[in-house]
């Protein structure tokens, strides 16, 4: 059982990073005719996305959200005592792009930095790590950044993937807060591996000519192996299936009723299948806000950036949250949002 | 196996309950994209409270091959 309670943290601050590029679905040439992009977008629930320029990494955005961030919180960059960056896009294989951060954020050398390499549930798995760090008060203060710039990694080619995902990059402060609470599930099926993957540029097939070549799939899809493959039917079966089963699980353990929970925000996938989540968990509109409309599923940033559209309604208030996708891995937390929470939407 | 037809024509827009019978191939129909995949395996997930998953989808060529995997 992935369950754990993690007292005396509390999450201090959100600040989400989004490129200003807006890129429409139904402007796509990818899809043959208007009626087919229409049916993704009432489907999928994504018009539109943000893509950062060629030059942007995932870690400009980041960098900007932070600073933005630990402005807003009024902290000194001296006490900040840890700094996580999730990502699958860094900026280099080697090193750590946490570590790069550091120094670019001028954050103290004695700031703990390291990457995960996690996606879609990568937010909740970056909370559990940095909340550990944090709880026994012998580190007061640490920044969670989270973001890909998918765009990139995904093939223009490839209905399956290029109109669904965004760039975003977030930044969350987290402190020690004596009476906080955070309670975690955490599950992981690498059965389902290659669902969604890049295949090559690792070390099991390393970059090759051939990696590089564009081969169209019997969709009609086009990628490269350094392009993101999503075999979308498994996604969404596991979807429907596992993450209800989780979070119900979870809202046993720790004595949560659904009527408890303010605000369910579930990684932003697809509304179809999010809707059914929703649904089978018992949870009502009003409790399950959306932001895929409008920046699509930006990987790890999702939770937070959907967060980050919600202004100050989210104080004071009771918040699940779900990431689920690529591994197959799935993250549930649950937390108090406090009145004095910061809670930013940034375009860089 | 009808009960299945009425099932499956609704997550379809344009495609006539009538042309749907047990031998349609209906990967063939002209509605049938990733789109209609992910409302199939909801409507076995919601109608049948089974999981039907990529492969199946993928092993599967007429309707009654479907239908199939739901009375399993």
């Amino acid at each position: 059982m992935g369950f754990l309670k993690v007292d005396n943290v509390k999450i201090s601050g959100i600040v989400s990073a989004v490129p200003e590029k807006v890129v429409k679905n139904m402007d796509l040439d990818l899809f043959a005719n208007q009626q087919e992009a229409e049916k993704f977008i009432s489907i999928t629930g994504i018009e539109e996305k943000r893509h950062a320029n060629i030059d942007v990494c995932t870690s400009d955005l980041c960098f900007h959200a932070a600073e933005e961030l630990i402005s807003k919180l009024n902290w000194n960059k001296e006490e900040i005592d840890i700094l996580i960056l999730v990502t699958q896009t860094p900026d280099y294989v080697v090193p750590n792009t946490s570590i790069i951060l550091q120094d670019r954020l001028g954050l103290p050398k004695t700031c703990i930095c390291f990457d995960v390499p996690l996606g879609c549930s990568g937010y909740v798995y970056g909370l559990s790590i940095i909340s550990q760090f944090l709880q026994n008060g012998s580190f007061n203060k640490g920044i969670l950044l989270v973001g890909d710039t998918l765009s990139k990694q995904c093939s223009s080619l490839d209905k399956s993937t290029y109109p669904l995902f965004g760039d975003a990059g977030c930044a969350t402060a987290l402190e020690f807060n004596r009476g906080s609470e955070m309670r975690f599930n955490l599950w992981s099926d690498g059965s389902g591996y290659n669902s969604i993957i890049v295949p090559d540029g690792g070390y099991r097939n390393p970059l090759a000519e051939k990696s590089l070549l564009q081969e169209a799939d019997s969709s009609g899809n086009v990628r490269s192996k350094i392009n993101t493959y999503m075999n979308g039917t498994e996604v969404f079966s596991f979807g429907i299936s596992e993450v209800p089963k989780e979070i119900k699980k979870f809202m046993t353990h720790f004595d949560i009723n659904v009527a408890d929970v303010d605000f369910a925000i579930f990684h932003q996938a697809n509304k179809f299948m999010n809707e059914m989540i929703r649904k089978k968990i018992g949870l009502s509109k009003e409790q399950v806000p959306y932001s895929l409309h409008k920046f699509g599923n930006t990987s790890s940033a999702t939770i937070p950036l959907t967060i980050s559209t919600l202004d100050d309604s989210v104080k004071n208030r009771n918040i699940l949250m779900c990431g689920f996708g690529v591994g197959l891995s799935i993250g549930i937390v649950q937390t108090q949002i406090e009145e004095d929470f910061i809670n930013v939407l940034l375009e860089v | 196996m009808e009960d299945f037809l009425d099932a499956f024509v609704e997550i379809l827009d344009d495609t006539d309950r009538s042309i749907l019978l047990a031998e349609t191939i209906y990967k063939d129909l002209d509605e049938w994209d990733s789109m209609t995949a992910l409302m199939l395996i909801a409507m076995f997930d919601e109608k049948y409270e089974k999981k039907i998953t990529g492969n199946d989808i993928k092993e599967a060529t007429t309707l009654n091959d479907l239908y199939l995997i739901a009375l399993k």
